[in-house]
């Protein structure tokens, strides 16, 4: 999986899985650009981990729901490293409460980001692969947009949302060379799934026949294969990477 | 005026695939030069490039024959 001098932007990639995902494209030679919207220490500390490598790198700071603040993003990525040939949509918030209790800020602030977020941000990069004839568009879903997960109802349809939206955005964008794909994550450990309760990760681990929770990495291996020209004939598809809970 | 039509023609032949002779101010980008939606997008993106101007999602919309683009870029150069 050769990256070497591929430029790329991870949203959301100062902590969790897009960290991981953004050291794992920098392990394998692209440039990455590190987008986060609070934690710019912890961005910073992925940037320096990047340069460590060999790469080049910077920490960009974007609400990926806010449209002109994605397209000063995109616009700085490609100031700096001239081109963009991966977009990785990994930001990411949960607000849970069950449908009934559910409000509608909880709602509209999860669909804010986990879906009309991977929609700006993929319509702002298209300009710029269209022109390069060539482009990686990787989205992060999860496991439950494929499945549905009590007390989830609106991370459940941005996550089922962004798979529609893989499968629109590939066919449009085929012709140009871009492929766009997304990848399901099952129960991967991150501050994110830190939170929950012990008795509901032990009642999850029966679910999952490989019966472990996943890892950050296991994410990142697959999202470095799918920016990677072996990937080229893969387009539109939901990879499950969940120890085999859904199958 | 000439020179904005030279300089859209060229683009269009080169972006088409199409003989120069086809691209008149009234050919259709759709109907009679054979592009697709996307092929439009891209025009507009190398119009605004080759002019240096941008052309907003609305007004780009309205932009579907050659003369309407020639139209557009010398009412706002």
């Amino acid at each position: 999986m050769n990256l070497e001098g591929k430029a790329a932007l991870v949203t959301g990639a100062s902590r969790g899985i897009g960290r991981e995902i953004a050291l794992d494209l920098a392990r394998q030679g692209a440039n990455v650009a590190v987008n986060f919207s609070g934690s710019e220490a912890k961005a910073n500390e992925v940037v320096d981990e990047i340069k460590a490598l060999g790469r080049e790198a910077f920490a960009v700071k974007c609400d990926v729901s806010n449209s002109s603040e994605v397209a000063d993003m995109v616009k700085a990525v490609i100031d700096t490293f001239g081109k963009l040939d991966i977009l990785v949509n990994n930001a990411g918030i949960t607000k849970d409460n069950l449908l009934m209790r559910m409000k509608e800020e909880e709602w509209d602030d999860v669909i804010n980001i986990n879906l009309k977020g991977v929609f700006l941000c993929t319509k702002a990069v298209t300009r710029q692969m269209m022109k390069q004839r060539q482009g990686r568009i990787i989205n992060i879903a999860s496991i439950v947009g494929v499945n549905g997960n009590p007390g989830q109802a609106n991370y459940v349809a941005a996550k089922a949302g962004v798979i529609g939206l893989t499968k629109t955005a590939a066919k449009e964008l085929a012709s140009r060379n871009i492929t766009v794909n997304a990848i399901a994550p099952g129960f991967i450990t991150t501050d994110m799934t830190d939170k929950l309760p012990e008795e509901v990760k032990a009642e999850m681990l029966k679910q999952i026949p490989l019966s472990r929770f996943g890892e950050p990495k296991d994410i990142a291996k697959a999202v470095s294969f799918l920016a990677s020209d072996d990937a080229a004939y893969m387009t539109g598809q939901t990879l499950h990477i969940d120890g085999g809970m859904v199958m | 005026m000439a020179e904005v039509l030279e300089r859209v023609t060229k683009i269009i032949v080169d972006r088409l695939g199409v003989d120069e002779s086809q691209v008149t101010l009234d050919a259709s980008f759709k109907d009679d030069l054979g592009a697709d939606s996307l092929d439009v997008v891209e025009l507009v993106m190398e119009l605004e490039d080759e002019f240096d101007m941008e052309i907003s999602d609305e007004d780009a919309e309205k932009i579907s024959t050659v003369g309407d683009a020639v139209n557009y870029i010398n009412s706002h150069k």
